[in-house]
């Protein structure tokens, strides 16, 4: 009957662009300006060796006596100008933010996707076996929540520093970082993820899975893995700004990456020493990127969290 | 003369609803459990339907699931086609499982809704790995084809299909890897009453096609009069009565099936006398002693309350119910 008045097939992104998400999201003003600044940060971030006037981790290209320049001012020494400024060492504090930037978001990224991994795997192992592995893995993720997860990362931190010969401290700083970040946040994807297996592993399609003789990390990873994806990406977003957020502070503190390397939390470390001099421009221009991202990336969290539950429009 | 695809030993399930160890040492409990199935034993002949018929609760649904490996057995032995079935030897059984397959109740949950339509019905054949590259693609237009889709819906996903048709899809999943056995768990009961008829056409269809043998769960005596060639009626996990499916209609011999018979509505109006289905399926945690139907049934006698009644034949099968031993104790023949 319907083929007679059949039309053609969508293509992929056709569909993509019909879904109820965009509609959702043309249809958000927020969204769309919370998109917008994150992938401009993002986007920055990435290309900044292309972007970037200077590079500032280059001590071959600085010069000292560009040192506090105020921004759209030619310093009094060299004459050259700089948009925002510049810090004590002359460094360009646009340049540093994009670089800054670059470190952030790669250490917020590879701190979501390790805690994603773990606490995905956990909770779908916990979830679909049940039984004491299933009160073992919730028993140690209750006593982790009860730790402040800065507190957390700073004492994985330390243990790690502890382990690692001096001469690598620097380079694995980023990493520990990472692992740091990553160890404190794996817990609400585990839970998630246990609680929506414990509700597919029961619906009929995994049952007929089973009878066929599937093997159960299959059935896991091809059945039950997709259904349960949703949430997931959810708190992967919000968790994402916490991320960048727990590298800054941690950052600051004085634990996080290298000031050779700084990330926008190192540079607000370094500018805030500055702030009582009058060089404002050094502490805040990092900080308003940190801001922006960090909020435009949660906004965006929140948004998707309501499109992909039907029950809150 | 048929020979037996599927049999049945004293299959026991007995779940344990205790409650947790501290609040029985504290409330002074004993551990709690449910028998869901108390050793039922039944052949299903090559190439016949075998229902299962009776209320919610009486254990249809943990029998199927225990017959295709879903749930253990506390007790008993299923043996398909010669062979026991044991579920923990991977390699052994793979050969086994081939053979069979199950239909489910809700084609709204049987199928993956992140699975485009050609993967779920290849998926029996790409796990025992029957085909390979375009043999799949061919071989899954041919089931669509054959289950009244077209072959074009494979790229399709489920959420784009009616009941009716998903349940269409579930059915060519279970053909794909070309069993013997087929386990229908209520196959019609979350369809519109206008589909049902299609659905159940279709699987006559496919059984005379391919020799198919059905166990056909149900709690529809319609349903199941239209498809069964025996039926075996449940009464709180035990088989209270077997019979071929034309004397159980016809010449009830348990009680129990008669009650059943009785409240099915009489759209002809034929006048005939009913009796009402009384009272409600006891709870299984706490059977009742004796004849577990001796609180609802209208013919009980004192030995029901004691004495539990072991299944005496009848015409065409048997029936678990003292009545019978008093007959034939009466007219001196079985």
């Amino acid at each position: 009957m319907s083929d007679i008045i059949k039309k053609p097939e969508p293509g992929r992104v056709a569909r993509a662009l019909d879904s109820d998400i965009a509609y959702s999201f043309r249809k958000s003003p927020l969204a769309i300006v919370a998109a917008s600044v994150s992938l401009l940060i993002i986007l920055a971030a990435v290309f900044a060796p292309w972007i970037a006037p200077h590079d500032p981790f280059n001590p071959a290209t600085l010069n000292l006596m560009d040192g506090f320049t105020p921004p759209m001012e030619p310093n009094q020494f060299t004459g050259n100008t700089y948009w925002l400024g510049t810090d004590n060492q002359g460094r360009d504090v646009f340049s540093t933010i994009l670089y800054g930037a670059r470190i952030s978001l790669f250490v917020g990224f590879m701190a979501v996707a390790f805690a994603m991994v773990l606490g995905i795997t956990l909770g779908l192992i916990a979830g679909y076996r049940g039984g004491w592995i299933d009160s073992l893995l919730m028993r140690v993720a209750d006593v982790q929540l009860t730790f402040p997860s800065i507190l957390l990362a700073l004492l994985i931190f330390g243990v790690a520093r502890g382990f690692i010969p001096p001469a690598y401290r620097e380079a694995m700083a980023i990493w520990v970082l990472i692992v740091a970040i990553g160890l404190s946040e794996w817990v609400q994807y585990a839970r998630v993820v246990r609680g929506a297996t414990m509700v597919e592993k029961s619906k009929e399609y995994v049952q007929a899975a089973r009878v066929i003789g599937a093997h159960p990390a299959k059935i896991l990873i091809r059945h039950i893995l997709p259904n349960v994806m949703g949430p997931v990406l959810v708190i992967a977003t919000i968790g994402l700004a916490l991320a960048i957020i727990a590298e800054a502070t941690l950052s600051f503190l004085g634990v996080g990456v290298p000031s050779t390397q700084p990330s926008l939390g190192t540079l607000i470390r370094i500018g805030q020493g500055f702030l009582f001099s009058g060089d404002w421009w050094i502490l805040l221009f990092p900080s308003l990127t940190l801001l922006a991202l960090a909020l435009s990336v949660n906004l965006l969290g929140d948004w998707l969290r309501d499109a992909l539950n039907p029950r809150l429009r | 003369m048929a020979d037996v695809l599927l049999s049945v030993e004293g299959l026991t399930r007995r779940f344990d609803v205790s409650k947790p160890w501290l609040n029985r040492v504290i409330e002074r409990e004993e551990r709690q459990f449910l028998t869901a199935s108390e050793s039922v034993s039944f052949e299903i002949k090559r190439g016949e339907t075998f229902a299962l018929v009776g209320e919610s609760g009486s254990g249809k649904s943990t029998i199927a699931k225990m017959i295709v490996g879903l749930l253990e057995p506390s007790a008993g032995v299923i043996k398909f086609d010669g062979q026991e079935m044991d579920f923990a030897s991977g390699a052994a059984m793979r050969t086994l499982r081939r053979r069979f397959q199950m239909i489910f109740q809700d084609p709204f949950a049987s199928l993956n809704p992140r699975w485009r339509v050609d993967d779920i019905i290849a998926e029996p054949i790409r796990t025992f790995g029957l085909l390979r590259g375009a043999e799949i693609s061919n071989e899954v237009g041919r089931l669509l084809d054959l289950v009244g889709l077209s072959a074009a819906d494979g790229t399709k996903f489920p959420h784009e299909f009616s009941g009716g048709q998903r349940q269409r899809i579930a059915i060519a999943r279970a053909l794909s890897s070309k069993p013997e056995f087929i386990v229908c768990d209520e196959p019609t009961s979350a369809l519109d009453v206008s589909v049902q008829a299609q659905i159940l056409n279709l699987m006559r269809d496919l059984q005379d096609e391919f020799g198919l043998t059905y166990l056909l769960i149900s709690h529809d005596l319609s349903v199941v009069r239209h498809m069964a060639n025996r039926i075996g009626v449940l009464y709180l996990g035990r088989l209270v009565e077997v019979a071929e499916s034309k004397r159980l209609f016809t010449d009830p011999q348990h009680p129990y099936t008669r009650m059943l018979l009785d409240a099915v509505p009489d759209l002809a109006l034929s006048g005939r006398r009913r009796m009402p289905v009384t009272g409600e399926i006891p709870n299984p945690i706490n059977p009742p002693s004796g004849c577990t139907f001796h609180p609802r049934c209208p013919k009980v006698m004192d030995i029901c309350k004691t004495q539990n009644p072991r299944d005496f034949p009848t015409a065409t099968g048997t029936a678990a119910c003292h009545l019978l031993s008093q007959e034939a104790a009466v007219s001196g023949t079985d």
